[in-house]
């Protein structure tokens, strides 16, 4: 697997590999088409196995990097994701992850601190009470997931593109990468970091996050889909080498921007 | 040719070209990235279904929601790229005009009658009946339906007044669904006549 080449500018290794290696995907998953094709007519048509099995795999992989190019060209910085009406929002709003609820992580609030690492100035890290400090909005947008469904949220907090540019970040970089506390993973573009939208988010619907939401903080992104919305995020990194993520290395769309 | 006699069943020369080559190649196409957009979109739907039914996983394409996005989004350009030159084509060539112009109410139900009672006529295949032209035209309109609202569920943002025309995100579902229904209520009807009237089929492959 080609996921580890690349190690991440301010992340130790070690660390990452241990992290990584706890939450590969089963390898059984891997081969995400696995038993995938029942459908006779198109088994005949083809006359071959060869819409089942690896060789399917990587060119609809390869694919999925070309819609990946294909959605950034669509992607538009200053295209707005539409907003709501209070009363519009989702209530109560669907709790969504790999584990149930009860399994989600519990964060100290007193021991948090933000990593921050890569193509940046300042790799100080930061306590809760600097970042609720910074400026704050609050955004009602809809929250699209890749299963299909979707709700309307309330979140508030900072614009992840003032927190890039208090942090000195080098913008002209191709990604920014999160790690969670769960050892979750994901990375977006660098255009969607810094979309007005893109917030750090503190709060849900007025109160403080709560555990089952991301507790401390998550990433907010009207204009990706759900799964690309880091909860409970302890590390961030400005890089410029490819780190997708732990669904977009089971086979969901890196991109996913809506 | 000659005034020799001919055999009454054989034809004296060849078959006038019913379908030419661009609608048996684009017809095939699509036929294949149909069949891999509604096996895959069916197993879409299962992850979030709209109504109290699943699609059992013997007839779905990709395994589970990651692999059937991935055939989803694959053969979407295939589908679009062939749908695009398949319409421009026909209305280009004025076939669709010729072809499937004009439908009267009243011809339909003629034809719906006769159709029933097993008095329809297929002698003709370069002339469509009421009943075909009506069921044609109306998936080629659903298919452009599936198509926009596709785009409308993909690109909320990107591309949201289309979405909004579908009444929003939600809604666009729905209408997506309803789309795939109907393309599939005609794939039924359409490969059952296909096997009714195997020289419709042989005109398909070989053109006449």
């Amino acid at each position: 697997m080609p996921r580890l080449r690349n190690p991440i500018p301010g992340v130790d290794p070690s660390l990452l590999i241990k992290d990584a290696a706890r939450h590969l995907p089963d390898p059984t998953r891997r081969l995400f088409l696995r038993g995938g094709l029942s459908l006779g007519a198109l088994t005949l048509l083809t006359g071959c196995d060869i819409i089942d099995g690896p060789s399917a795999e990587r060119v609809l992989m390869k694919i999925s990097y070309f819609n990946d190019a294909a959605q950034g060209f669509l992607f538009n910085l200053n295209r707005m994701a539409p907003t709501y009406p209070d009363s519009a929002v989702t209530r109560p709003f669907p709790f969504n992850a790999y584990y149930p609820e009860n399994e989600a992580p519990e964060v100290d609030k007193d021991d948090y601190a933000l990593e921050v690492g890569g193509l940046v100035d300042n790799k100080d890290s930061w306590t809760l009470d600097q970042l609720y400090a910074l400026p704050q909005e609050t955004q009602i947008t809809r929250h699209v997931c890749v299963e299909g469904w979707s709700a309307i949220g309330k979140w508030t907090g900072v614009r992840f593109s003032e927190f890039l540019r208090r942090i000195g970040a080098d913008t002209r970089a191709k990604y920014v990468w999160f790690r969670c506390a769960e050892g979750y993973s994901t990375s977006i573009d660098m255009a969607t970091a810094l979309h007005p939208q893109t917030q750090m988010t503190f709060k849900f619907d007025g109160e403080t996050l709560p555990r089952k939401y991301g507790f401390p903080m998550k990433i907010r992104m009207p204009t990706k889909l759900g799964f690309k919305n880091p909860k409970h995020v302890m590390e961030l990194a400005v890089i410029n080498n490819w780190n997708p993520g732990y669904w977009e290395e089971q086979g969901y769309n890196w991109f996913s921007g809506l | 040719m000659t005034a020799q006699a001919t055999p009454i069943s054989a034809p004296s020369a060849p078959a006038e070209v019913i379908h030419p080559l661009w609608v048996r190649i684009t017809h095939w196409i699509n036929a294949l990235a149909m069949a891999v957009m509604i096996g895959s979109g069916w197993e879409i739907y299962n992850a979030s279904p709209l109504f109290p039914f699943a699609f059992p996983r013997s007839i779905t394409l990709g395994g589970w929601l990651a692999g059937a996005l991935l055939w989803h989004f694959a053969a979407m350009w295939v589908l679009a790229v062939n749908g695009l030159v398949y319409v421009v084509l026909g209305i280009a060539t004025g076939r669709f005009r010729r072809k499937l112009l004009p439908i009267r109410p009243r011809d339909v139900a003629a034809d719906v009658k006769a159709a029933l009672t097993g008095r329809l006529a297929h002698d003709d295949l370069a002339v469509y009946n009421a009943v075909q032209r009506l069921l044609y035209l109306g998936v080629i309109v659903a298919a452009v339906v599936i198509v926009l609202s596709g785009l409308s569920i993909w690109k909320p943002i990107q591309l949201q007044e289309l979405t909004a025309l579908f009444g929003g995100y939600d809604a666009a579902r729905y209408v997506h669904f309803f789309a795939m229904a109907a393309i599939a209520g005609f794939i039924v009807i359409h490969v059952v006549m296909a096997f009714v009237v195997p020289k419709s089929l042989r005109a398909m492959i070989t053109g006449r």
